[in-house]
């Protein structure tokens, strides 16, 4: 089966690429690039460095993709989402968050290891691995525990945990309070050629806090978890990285001088990385005002000043991946006082168009913006996805950037209704999602 | 489109006629009050009075009564009525009152009018003026003293203006519009 | 009756930052009309005969129960108490659920005490019936400042240029924040006083002056509102001692002297005397400590009126 799509502008940082042209699939596979001569005087027609044309021979085993218009971009990765199963199968399962992940231009999950039984054995590795190939709609690729139940008390089998697929490691939910421990899984984890993720939160600062310290938790009666329990535990994340050579990852920064730090170890040279969520750069505290619980997140929404430092970090490279550390939680489990209600916010199907809101303001190039969604994860996970060479997995995904939508969650195919983007217009769609060639249409 | 009914002189007589019936009604006006209903009966119930005190040569007591807490329509009112001030300095229990109100219409207010007056203490009797008295009743109640009698449609309303409001003094007769509220007057 | 537009916008009463200075005033204003009603042998008007107002407490507390159980009952309502360790939030039904139970019972007004911030807002999203906050967690607690904004304007004849001093654990208070807000927005210069412990340094922002000397902040104050001690809390590090805190911030006569000679002395209730405030200035005549207390009842009974009248 050939799929051919036309006409529309490609997109791949991992080549240079970005103008219209024509990409050909076949056998799951990216097969052929052909961009379209630019009428130049004098000039050679402009080619990508992999140009191979390949002709068109059976026409009826052919389906032919008009994108004209419309961006032709490598399938995202998102390398930061909670998929729930085994164990909050009422939150989400494998089927339906990796549904979700594709209609938001997802082909590559990577699933956090917090579900229950907690995947801190091969055992678990092996049920999700094996639950995503019969049941799941794009790539699944489990992320697994640092520590046993993730409890921060001893490190869990990450070797034997890679054979059986992990592709990262994160007690992510929890940090690891614990230096030692956190210096002894930076150490171990280089036999394996494995990156750590981390979630940054010191919670001796931030115990009972439900959204940002300041004057709004003060106002609102809610107690509060100060900027800094995030940036100390960068800080001290950063500094143990450097101390063992481990490959770390800072996982969902979300403030200003969590941002400074992590731009000064790369100054430095110190071998970081970091993520963030659209959620932080696009919603500050207020939305917490009201008391709405689909505000309520970990960590929680900041202030303007942050969102700004956060967005001049995408801009400048200082952090390199936007995920959306997809959080479903049942209607029910949300709908009580906001103290007692899960933190969390179901973004798979947001991400995207919130994302390319930064383009349109000018705030990332589309080129960067595909880096940061598509070729920096694949670079940290080491895997070769998330590009358009031709012979890699033709993970592709069609998006209109001019295509309007109301955000309604009572419709989304994630269980997870839990968005505090509710009722907002947003621009930007995926109109195909092509997982390893398997053509999917919204 | 409006009529007026009574002007400025005509109010006047019919304020002193009433004061004088008043006055020979209860033989005197030993153990008598006047207490105005909220709030066209305020003024008038204290016009009443200056002219009583003025004829009889001595004060007669004076309150006002405000009845929002005791309407029969709150229910299905377009809108809520403002409380006004209940001021009522003085016994009365085994007191004479003659409540005044300017324009006696279905009788509802008379009604809540009594019910506030006998939650407020026992007088001895309850007697009723009013300026005008237009017709419509829906409750048997029935005014002692009227300065005028006009009889009206449901689709006309009778308003009182007085120089204590910053108007001229004077009944005018409206037509009203398709929107306008029924309301106990 | 010529009518003139004066209601409340919404059909809840969920804090003071909810409020404009307009309805605060019209709350304030009804409130009187119902105090004459106390002052009568007769204490009840047929007003809101019929109705049906559920007082939903999670958290002890028999004075702000009791001071709406009256004033629901002095508008004719019917009253039924709810609380907790008697119902079936304990076997595990939710929040929502409780309210809605409740609700389809028959209940026109939901008064709520809780000790988690914000549930008084949750459960207004849901019900049809009103729902007014009688303290949320450190949130609000709106029917005690606008008794309290009350009463100051009935022995003050106003409130704006007024210096009132709020005295004691103002960072753990709802009765101060809802305070704080509601004298600010009527024009009042607040000044908060105590141990930095117990106050939040973010308040500065909001515009009001903070003091640690208490006779450096009680100097020409108009109105002298005394917040509870809270005994748990001093376990906990905030302040050494009730010892030292009364030393340092207990209102004696000589402390109060520094205040205006016509100075006014509120307390929420209940007291501790002789930790917050002495007998002699609980007793004395610049005491209004009891009649906040019969105000209370006028201003809910005024809160419930105002709020019958929201269309839905």
């Amino acid at each position: 089966m050939k799929l051919l799509i036309k006409n529309g502008r490609l997109i791949d940082p991992s080549q240079g690429l970005d103008g219209v042209g024509d990409l050909t699939i076949e056998d799951g596979k990216i097969a052929g690039i052909a961009l379209h001569a630019a009428p130049q005087r004098g000039g050679r027609a402009k080619n990508s460095p992999s140009d191979a044309r390949r002709e068109v021979s059976s026409p009826d085993d052919l389906r032919i993709i008009d994108a004209r218009g419309m961006v032709v971009m490598p399938g995202l990765i998102d390398m930061h989402v909670h998929l729930r199963e085994p164990g909050y199968e009422h939150k989400e399962t494998i089927r339906t968050g990796t549904m979700a992940a594709i209609r938001g231009g997802v082909t590559t999950v990577c699933c956090m290891p917090n579900t229950f039984p907690v995947n801190d054995n091969a055992s678990v590795t092996e049920f999700i691995k094996r639950k995503a190939a019969e049941e799941g709609f794009c790539t699944v690729l489990p992320i697994g525990a640092i520590t046993k139940g993730q409890k921060g008390e001893e490190l869990a089998e990450i070797g034997t945990m890679t054979k059986e697929g992990c592709i990262a490691f994160s007690d992510d939910g929890n940090p690891v309070m614990n230096s030692l421990i956190m210096r002894r899984a930076l150490e171990y984890s280089q036999a394996f050629n494995v990156p750590i993720l981390s979630h940054s939160e010191d919670l001796s600062l931030s115990r009972g806090g439900v959204m940002n310290e300041g004057l709004l938790s003060l106002t609102l009666g809610l107690t509060g978890s100060p900027a800094e329990a995030e940036q100390i535990m960068i800080f001290r994340d950063i500094v143990l990285a450097e101390l063992t050579g481990g490959v770390l990852h800072i996982a969902h920064v979300s403030t200003e001088r969590s941002v400074e730090i992590v731009r000064h170890a790369k100054e430095r040279g110190v071998r970081i990385t970091a993520e963030t969520c659209p959620h932080y750069f696009t919603l500050t505290e207020e939305a917490v005002r009201g008391y709405d619980t689909n505000a309520k997140v970990n960590p929680p929404l900041r202030t303007a000043r942050d969102v700004e430092a956060i967005i001049r970090g995408l801009r400048d490279g200082t952090i390199d991946v936007i995920t959306t550390d997809h959080a479903p939680h049942h209607k029910d489990e949300k709908m009580r006082e906001f103290d007692e209600a899960p933190s969390g916010i179901s973004g798979l199907e947001t991400a995207l168009a919130l994302s390319l809101k930064l383009v349109e303001k000018g705030d990332l190039t589309l080129g960067q913006l595909v880096e940061k969604m598509a070729q920096n994860p694949a670079r940290i996970l080491g895997t070769e996805k998330g590009t358009l060479r031709v012979g890699a997995d033709a993970d592709v995904v069609v998006v209109d950037t001019a295509r309007e939508f109301l955000v309604d969650p009572d419709s989304f195919i994630s269980k997870g209704k839990n968005t505090p983007f509710r009722g907002w217009t947003l621009k930007g769609a995926p109109v195909f999602t092509i997982v390893g060639g398997v053509v999917y249409e919204w | 489109m409006s009529k007026e009914l009574m002007n400025k002189k005509d109010l006047e007589r019919a304020l002193t006629r009433m004061a004088h019936e008043i006055i020979e009604k209860n033989k005197g006006i030993s153990n008598l009050c006047l207490i105005g209903i909220q709030r066209g009966g305020v003024h008038l119930a204290r016009r009443l009075a200056a002219k009583i005190g003025s004829i009889e040569q001595k004060d007669i007591p004076v309150g006002s009564l405000d009845i929002a807490f005791y309407r029969d329509d709150l229910n299905i009112r377009k809108q809520q009525p403002i409380v006004r001030k209940t001021d009522i300095p003085f016994e009365v229990n085994d007191l004479k009152i003659v409540l005044v109100d300017d324009v006696l219409f279905t009788g509802r207010s008379i009604r809540s009018a009594m019910d506030a007056l006998m939650d407020i203490g026992r007088p001895a009797a309850i007697q009723l003026a009013v300026l005008i008295d237009r017709g419509h009743r829906e409750l048997p109640i029935k005014a002692d003293y009227v300065g005028k009698n006009i009889p009206t449609s449901l689709s006309e309303t009778v308003e009182v203006q007085m120089e204590e409001e910053g108007l001229d003094d004077r009944v005018i007769l409206k037509k009203m519009d398709a929107g306008g509220e029924k309301g106990a007057q | 009756m010529r009518g003139e537009r004066k209601v409340l916008s919404s059909k809840d009463l969920l804090g003071i930052k909810e409020l404009s200075r307009e309805e605060i005033t019209l709350v304030l204003d009804t409130a009187a009309g119902f105090k004459d009603i106390l002052g009568r042998d007769i204490k009840k008007v047929p007003t809101l005969r019929g109705k049906t107002t559920v007082n939903l407490f999670f958290e002890p507390s028999t004075r702000t129960r009791t001071s709406f159980e009256l004033a629901a009952k002095r508008l004719s309502t019917d009253v039924i108490n709810f609380s907790v360790p008697t119902s079936s939030v304990v076997k595990g039904e939710s929040l929502v659920d409780t309210a809605l139970t409740v609700q389809a019972l028959g209940a026109d007004f939901i008064v709520i005490r809780h000790a988690s911030s914000g549930v008084p807002h949750l459960l207004a999203r849901h019900l049809h019936a009103s729902v007014i906050n009688a303290g949320d967690g450190t949130n609000e607690h709106p029917t005690q400042a606008l008794l309290d904004a009350f009463t100051i304007r009935e022995k003050k004849g106003r409130i704006a240029g007024l210096t009132v001093a709020i005295v004691g654990d103002i960072m753990h208070s709802r009765v101060a924040k809802s305070n704080i807000y509601c004298l600010k927005t009527l024009g009042a210069d607040v000044r908060l006083i105590g141990p930095p412990t117990l106050i939040p340094r973010n308040l500065r922002e909001t515009g009001v002056a903070i003091f640690h000397n208490m006779e450096d902040g009680l100097k020409g104050a108009d109105v002298l509102i005394m917040l509870r001690i809270q005994m748990e809390r001093q376990g906990k590090g905030f302040f050494p001692s009730t010892e030292e805190y009364a030393k340092n911030w207990g209102l004696t006569p000589e402390r109060l002297s520094r205040a205006k000679e016509d100075v006014i002395v509120m307390h929420p209730g209940p007291m501790n005397r002789g930790i917050e405030i002495v007998s002699e200035i609980a007793d004395g005549p610049k005491s209004v400590i009891l009649e906040q207390v019969t105000n209370g009842i006028a201003v809910r009974m005024s809160v419930m009126y105002l709020l019958s009248g929201v269309k839905r």
